[in-house]
């Protein structure tokens, strides 16, 4: 009989489901996972450092490259950090702007992650589903900042502007299809924003129960996923676990209830716990996150109908004044100046701001030294904690449980790696 | 947890002040409040053993480590642009982009932990204060799992040494990466890049050719507005 022999595998950093690079070196007994050490850093920009360099605005873009797939809750954090330390409010509107921007964007990372996740441990139909709904948030994203992606939407004491009147359509000459087909795509475009993301949230619903009659079922699903990658509600909380991976380990804890921020503490949602802390109650979880979403959206929409008034403070240390303003008053036109060579200087002090992001708390630390520019910028991503706990999550689990893992643990590297 | 009893932010953080006072009495931490937010400062020599008790303390009980992060002070309070006053020819444009670190500062790193209590629904600053020579402290691995790649994070971005670590390697930086890049006398260029050289058919590292400048100096302006805040 031939001797055993431990095995050292490489995974990655070029692994589709590797989500991003992540290089998991996994030392294996057979095909069962005896130590795995994921090596992180290989999408490593330094965004702290950058940020050192940067007057705080300029530095909002870069918070939208950090988690790629939820850029503007990312946003959010950071402008609450320098509001903090401002002492600035953003009005009551621009508030519930945020909080249903926040929303959308937590259905875009849920679709995102369900797609990948389902893609991953071999359901491909899901993917194309999700992917046809984030494509209409994709263009509410477009619609209100010009960018499907990278918004730099959220601005420190406001949003960049109101929500449009009209939902950009589909013309005929970037389409090259008949009238019919053009009349479908453009049937819920008619209107203003509200009208689009209200049809959205309408429809929406119907959408998630169709990826539930997928999956949750499934046998082949329920097979890859319940009973893997247990961790326990303490063990969660040791392990630095924040969002639907510790709300799976049966932790009822959400920053939106616990310790509101925008408007959250002014709409009506649930917040859904796990029991068993496996892979396939963390899949619950999230599914319910994404129907209380839409709940959020739906009371954001009535309220941002019926509640009309500015979006930025009227502070033009902080905010630039009206383009109409710079052109003919002179103090607007230096105000203006100011705001976007030098910035703004915030008082010294610390401050540390965090928001209930899609894949848990999304933390900034600020240290300031009264200049315009962030003294430390510290980044809390939460994939960072979860994917740290890889090595106890894998431990004796099959190899083909790993993709299961990364894709439960829901990791971006744009986060992780800072 | 207290879904009955409505408290307010501010009432937990009285709270909260109350009962580190009487947890940490007679000794000399000091604890700071600003922005609706607690900083506790402890000497290095007794953080474990004050970590230890925030974890475990009935009235504290801080369950969850949500961050740990290095800070360099080294520059802190050091603008790039002096513009306080101006000549007959107007502003200077010069940047003064020149460096000088004092080695020995005794406080010039620092590790800050940023602490949940997800029972009491409060949040704490623990910070502690390193000398530039030996920034050495104790790892909380012990008491909080998570501090493991917080600490090989602090450790490869300002070469801050964590004392009990297990297995304290770089994380974030390439593989044979030479410095600690957090570190304020780090540029942030860099100090080598990287091509394909196709003479030699391999990776090779050079100097770095780019010039560092300054787009947007640093500058701190005495600002009217938050100096009466502080005196009223």
């Amino acid at each position: 009989m031939p001797e055993i022999r431990n095995y050292t595998l490489n995974f990655g950093p070029q692994h589709p489901s590797a989500h991003g690079v992540l290089r998991l070196v996994l030392e294996m007994d057979g095909e069962v996972i005896e130590r795995s050490d994921p090596h992180i850093g290989l999408l490593h920009r330094g965004t702290e450092k950058l940020a050192e360099t940067k007057p705080y605005n300029q530095n909002i873009p870069y918070m939208d490259r950090l988690d790629y797939v939820s850029m503007m809750q990312n946003e959010h954090a950071y402008v609450l950090a320098v509001e903090k330390l401002l002492g600035i409010e953003a009005p009551i509107r621009a508030q519930y702007i945020r909080t249903m921007f926040d929303e959308i964007t937590r259905i875009l990372n849920h679709m995102m992650w369900l797609g990948t996740h389902a893609l991953d441990i071999g359901a491909m139909t899901v993917f194309l589903y999700c992917f046809r709904e984030r494509e209409d948030l994709m263009d509410c994203y477009e619609a209100v900042s010009g960018a499907r992606m990278h918004a730099a939407y959220y601005r420190v004491g406001g949003v960049y502007r109101d929500l449009p009147d009209e939902m950009p359509r589909f013309s005929a000459k970037d389409l090259q299809r008949d009238k019919g087909e053009l009349d479908r795509l453009n049937k819920n475009r008619l209107g203003s924003l509200l009208d689009f993301i209200e049809d959205f949230t309408d429809r929406f619903p119907g959408c998630v129960d169709e990826y539930e009659t997928l999956l949750t079922e499934n046998r082949i699903w329920k097979q890859r996923t319940v009973g893997i990658g247990v961790v326990t509600a303490e063990r969660a909380k040791a392990l630095g676990f924040t969002g639907p991976m510790l709300r799976g380990s049966g932790v009822e804890w959400d920053l939106r209830k616990k310790q509101p921020y925008a408007a959250y503490d002014k709409v009506d949602f649930d917040i859904p716990v796990g029991v068993n802390g496996d892979c396939y109650d963390r899949y619950l979880v999230r599914i319910e996150e994404i129907r209380q979403s839409n709940r959020i959206i739906k009371q954001c929409v009535d309220w941002l109908r019926a509640n009309p008034g500015p979006v930025m403070v009227e502070n033009h240390k902080i905010a630039p004044p009206k383009r109409a303003a710079m052109k003919s008053d002179m103090e607007g036109l230096i105000h203006h100046f100011k705001l976007f060579s030098e910035g703004y200087c915030t008082p010294p002090g610390e401050v540390y701001a965090a928001v209930e992001a899609s894949k848990g708390e999304f933390g900034v630390y600020i240290i300031s030294d009264g200049s315009n520019k962030p003294y430390r910028l510290k980044l809390r991503a939460p994939g960072f904690a979860h994917l740290m706990a890889m090595d106890e999550m894998a431990k004796g689990h099959m190899l083909a449980d790993v993709v299961a893992l990364i894709g439960t643990m829901d990791v971006v590297f744009g986060e992780i790696d800072r | 947890m207290n879904a009955t009893i409505k408290i307010t932010p501010e009432q937990r953080i009285a709270k909260l002040v109350k009962a580190l006072n009487s947890a940490f009495e007679a000794k000399e931490y000091t604890v700071d409040e600003a922005f609706g937010e607690i900083t506790l400062t402890v000497p290095r020599e007794s953080l474990l053993e004050v970590l230890f008790e925030l974890y475990g303390h009935a009235s504290l009980g801080f369950d969850q480590l949500i961050d740990l992060c290095g800070v360099d002070y080294s520059t802190y309070g050091r603008v790039e642009w002096e513009t306080s006053a101006a000549s007959s020819t107007g502003f200077g444009r010069g940047v003064d982009r020149d460096v000088n670190i004092d080695l020995k500062e005794a406080n010039r790193f620092a590790v800050v932990y940023h602490l949940l209590s997800i029972e009491n629904n409060v949040r704490l600053r623990v910070r502690t204060y390193l000398d530039s020579e030996h920034p050495i402290v104790e790892s909380v691995i012990s008491v909080w799992p998570v501090a493991d790649w917080f600490e090989r994070e602090a450790f490869d971005l300002y070469g801050i040494l964590f004392e009990g670590h297990p297995d304290l390697r770089r994380i974030l930086t390439d593989y044979g990466f030479v410095g600690h890049p957090f570190r304020k006398d780090f540029p942030l260029s860099g100090h080598v890049e990287m091509r394909y050289d196709p003479e030699k058919k391999r990776v090779i590292y050079e100097p770095v050719s780019i010039e560092p400048r300054t787009l947007v100096p640093r500058v701190i302006r005495e600002d009217n507005r938050y100096v009466n805040e502080e005196s009223n």
